[in-house]
């Protein structure tokens, strides 16, 4: 039975039950999503969990989570519906003598001969979903705009069909990575919620519930190094996801504690290129080799 | 000790329903975020007053963050947003006590018997456990304590003389006690709150005792500006290109439309008309590459653009990362091409060093010398200037006096496709003093660049497809 969330709060231990650790605006902003029923457009750095709060959504509210990745070329056959031509040519080839023009042509292009795409199944559903639009400013803006209709009014026109309205409300997320600039019809018809690296209490909680079996001390240490790379300037600094995988590998390692010679070791988790390795092994790791015989 | 909730009385108390002043006091606050700048459209007020219906709106959290979904529809959009809230609950709450009479229970009295020390000490532990009411009620005893009732009439003096009164410092303090958390020194956004909140209840008792509102402080541009100041946060610049790096990365490879296939491939259309026996019924077109145009850059390093030369140097790497064909060269006096340094260097904070230490550029005086700049760089290039070739100039066209040479100018940008200059001084600036930036602005497009947005502009205009 899918879940009406009551309140914020609501939203938020429904939230942390299914492991995901919302920040205030998020839980408010999920909570007024499935209230007002409007899409909500998701921001920030790469791996602050954007993905991953449409997942735990889809948990949460016990729906199906229906997803559309999205990228350069990406078009209306691939992301609503398309027509299933060599089912239409099976039917007009079995038919073929006797049918007149206007009663096959009514009846290739009825709902049985339509391939329904991420988009259409999610407005078609039987049960309200969660839909996720991943990467949205990856496409073009001529799919933004076919985006438009769907996501104002919830329903889809097919030229030969006529309009398919939805069955049931869908709660929209919509993913950016900010690499252009949304077309501001497209923002108007959204909620904004910006994800940001969280504060550092929220990130070792977020932590220490992915790998619960990891030294409370390690996790704090972790956390803390964790947010210090990503203060220097990196190409692409550390994201929640780094520091999860991290923490997993110091788990299978065995490591008791953070020193230079385990960090040394361990650091590809969390930083991707030549030359960051090359920074963070000069700023973070030296002090660790300094604090290490001390401690 | 703690005030009586104020707010409360604006909102309508614990009521749930909305008071129907409301409404249009929430209208005032678009207006007023409407005049900073931010779209807001009937659609998304709708949206705010459903949205509003929906959360416990006497919540402060809540209020804000749902407000905040509803209006603010990009990164710079909620930082405008949270000043706008802040400046405007703040100034409502204010006239509206104002109106009813209500005043803060003074603590004066409270203040003489509290040791200063350990005023000190609770505010310093405050300030690491972070709460913000404590903090608020201890920044009023501060007050109390140090300001001495009247205090100097200008809030920004007093707030730093409270500040140093109460020994808050981000330098560690090495002769302070072990458990004192100062004895660390106190990181710089903490101290920043605590200013906050010395600031308003400075602003408070000033409403307090003349009874009147100060007029609106608008947002300075300031505010919102790029951070470029020698003081402010270097990796705010350098989150700001790390965007604009992949913005130059996927530029130009949305072109669509009509634009997408602009002229037809004759040849191959020719070709493939041999399957269909001679007539060209399949057309082919040639397709269209986005410019990656040869770039020119001169950027100034004089002590005039001190504050903006990191910023430049730093837009200048990231330009290193996005196109191959680029050459740049740094100037004060004379020229120096620093091409190198830059590729050599992938790592931004070593090539700006290796820029100071190699780039060797002759700095007898430290005065920019335009006219001589641009004759160095025709010397040095113009048998490479092309009619595709970008040459860009970062610099605040300040010649100290000197000749500006624009007929030099003219030449470079004559010989070159298309030249921009970006001027890290507002327009309102240009032209004032020893700036020259009209005689070249005839010659070249000119943008004021000291703004996120305004970078983006150009970058877009860099960008844009040349249908050439």
């Amino acid at each position: 039975m899918p879940e009406h969330p009551a309140s914020v709060e609501a939203v938020a231990q429904g939230l942390r039950q299914v492991g995901y650790l919302p920040g205030e605006s998020t839980a408010l902003v999920s909570f007024l999503a499935a209230k007002l029923g409007k899409p909500v457009l998701v921001e920030g750095p790469a791996g602050v969990g954007k993905t991953e709060l449409a997942k735990a959504l889809s948990r949460y509210l016990k729906r199906t989570l229906v997803r559309l990745q999205c990228y350069e070329g990406l078009d209306e056959a691939k992301a609503l519906y398309e027509w299933n031509y060599r089912k239409q040519l099976l039917r007009i080839q079995t038919e073929s003598e006797g049918a007149g023009w206007q009663e096959v042509q009514e009846d290739i292009f009825s709902e049985e001969f339509l391939l329904p795409r991420p988009l259409m199944s999610a407005i078609a559903a039987q049960e309200p979903v969660v839909l996720l639009i991943d990467e949205i400013d990856k496409t073009d803006q001529e799919f933004e705009a076919m985006l438009l209709e769907l996501l104002s009014d919830f329903q889809i026109s097919i030229p030969e069909l006529g309009r398919i309205e939805a069955r049931t409300l869908p709660v929209v997320l919509l993913t950016s990575n900010n690499t252009r600039e949304l077309t501001e019809a497209l923002k108007r018809r959204c909620l904004y919620l910006w994800l940001d690296y969280p504060a550092l209490e929220h990130e070792l909680e977020i932590v220490r519930l992915h790998s619960p079996e990891l030294d409370q001390t390690v996790a704090q240490r972790l956390v803390e190094i964790v947010q210090e790379v990503r203060e220097l300037d990196l190409k692409k600094p550390p994201s929640i996801a780094e520091s999860i995988d991290w923490a997993r590998a110091l788990l299978l390692l065995g490591a008791e504690e953070i020193n230079a010679a385990t960090f040394r070791e361990t650091m590809s988790v969390i930083v991707k290129h030549r030359t960051d390795l090359d920074t963070v092994a000069e700023r973070v790791g030296v002090k660790l080799a300094d604090v290490t015989p001390a401690a | 000790m703690s005030p009586p909730p104020r707010k409360a009385n604006l909102f309508g108390g614990t009521r749930e329903q909305r008071p129907g002043a409301f409404d249009s006091k929430l209208l005032a606050f678009a207006e007023d975020l409407r005049s900073e700048g931010v779209a807001i459209g009937t659609s998304e007020l709708l949206d705010a007053f459903e949205a509003l219906g929906h959360v416990h709106w006497t919540a402060q959290t809540e209020f804000r963050e749902a407000l905040a979904a509803t209006l603010a529809k990009s990164q710079e959009d909620r930082r405008i947003f949270e000043l706008v809230f802040e400046r405007f609950f703040f100034r409502a709450a204010e006239a509206e006590a104002s109106r009813r009479g209500v005043a803060e229970s003074h603590t004066g009295g409270e203040a003489t018997q509290i040791d200063l020390d350990t005023l000190r000490e609770q505010i310093a532990l405050a300030l690491r456990d972070g709460s913000d009411a404590s903090l608020r009620d201890l920044a009023r005893l501060a007050i109390s304590a140090f300001a001495g009732g009247e205090g100097s009439g200008v809030l920004g003096v007093d707030v730093q003389r409270i500040r140093r009164a109460l020994g808050l410092r981000t330098e560690p303090q090495l002769g302070l006690p072990e458990d004192d958390p100062r004895r660390q020194g106190i990181p710089r956004e903490q101290l920043r709150r605590f200013e906050q909140h010395l600031r308003r209840e400075l602003e408070r008792d000033l409403i307090e005792r003349t009874a009147s509102l100060p007029p609106k402080r608008p947002l300075t541009e300031l505010d919102r500006a790029l951070p470029t100041g020698p003081i402010q946060d270097l990796a705010a610049v350098h989150r700001v290109v790390a965007q604009l790096k992949r913005r130059l990365a996927t530029q130009g490879h949305e072109l669509r439309g009509r634009k997408r296939h602009a002229h037809v491939d004759f040849r191959r259309t020719m070709r493939a008309s041999l399957e269909t026996g001679g007539v060209p019924i399949a057309l082919k077109y040639r397709p269209q590459r986005p410019r990656r145009p040869e770039i020119f850059v001169l950027c100034d390093v004089s002590t005039s653009v001190t504050s903006a030369s990191t910023f430049f140097l730093s837009v200048l790497h990231a330009l290193h990362d996005a196109f191959r064909k680029l050459r740049s060269f740094v100037f004060i006096e004379r020229i120096s091409e620093v091409t190198e340094v830059f590729e050599r260097e992938r790592d931004f904070p070593a090539a700006s060093q290796a820029v100071s230490r190699d780039a060797g550029v002759a700095d007898v005086s430290g005065y920019t010398d335009y006219g001589r700049v641009w004759m160095e760089f025709l010397a040095l290039i113009e048998d490479e200037l092309h009619p595709r070739a970008t040459v860009i100039v970062l610099g605040d066209a300040r010649t100290n006096g000197r000749p500006p040479r624009e007929d030099a100018f003219a030449a470079i940008t004559a010989k070159a496709g298309r030249t921009f200059w970006l001027n890290p001084e507002p327009r309102l600036y240009w032209n004032y003093g020893d700036s020259v930036i009209s005689a070249y602005e005839r010659h070249c497009t000119a943008f004021e660049c000291w703004r996120t947005d305004q970078l983006e502009e150009f970058v877009k205009a860099l960008t844009a497809p040349v249908t050439a």
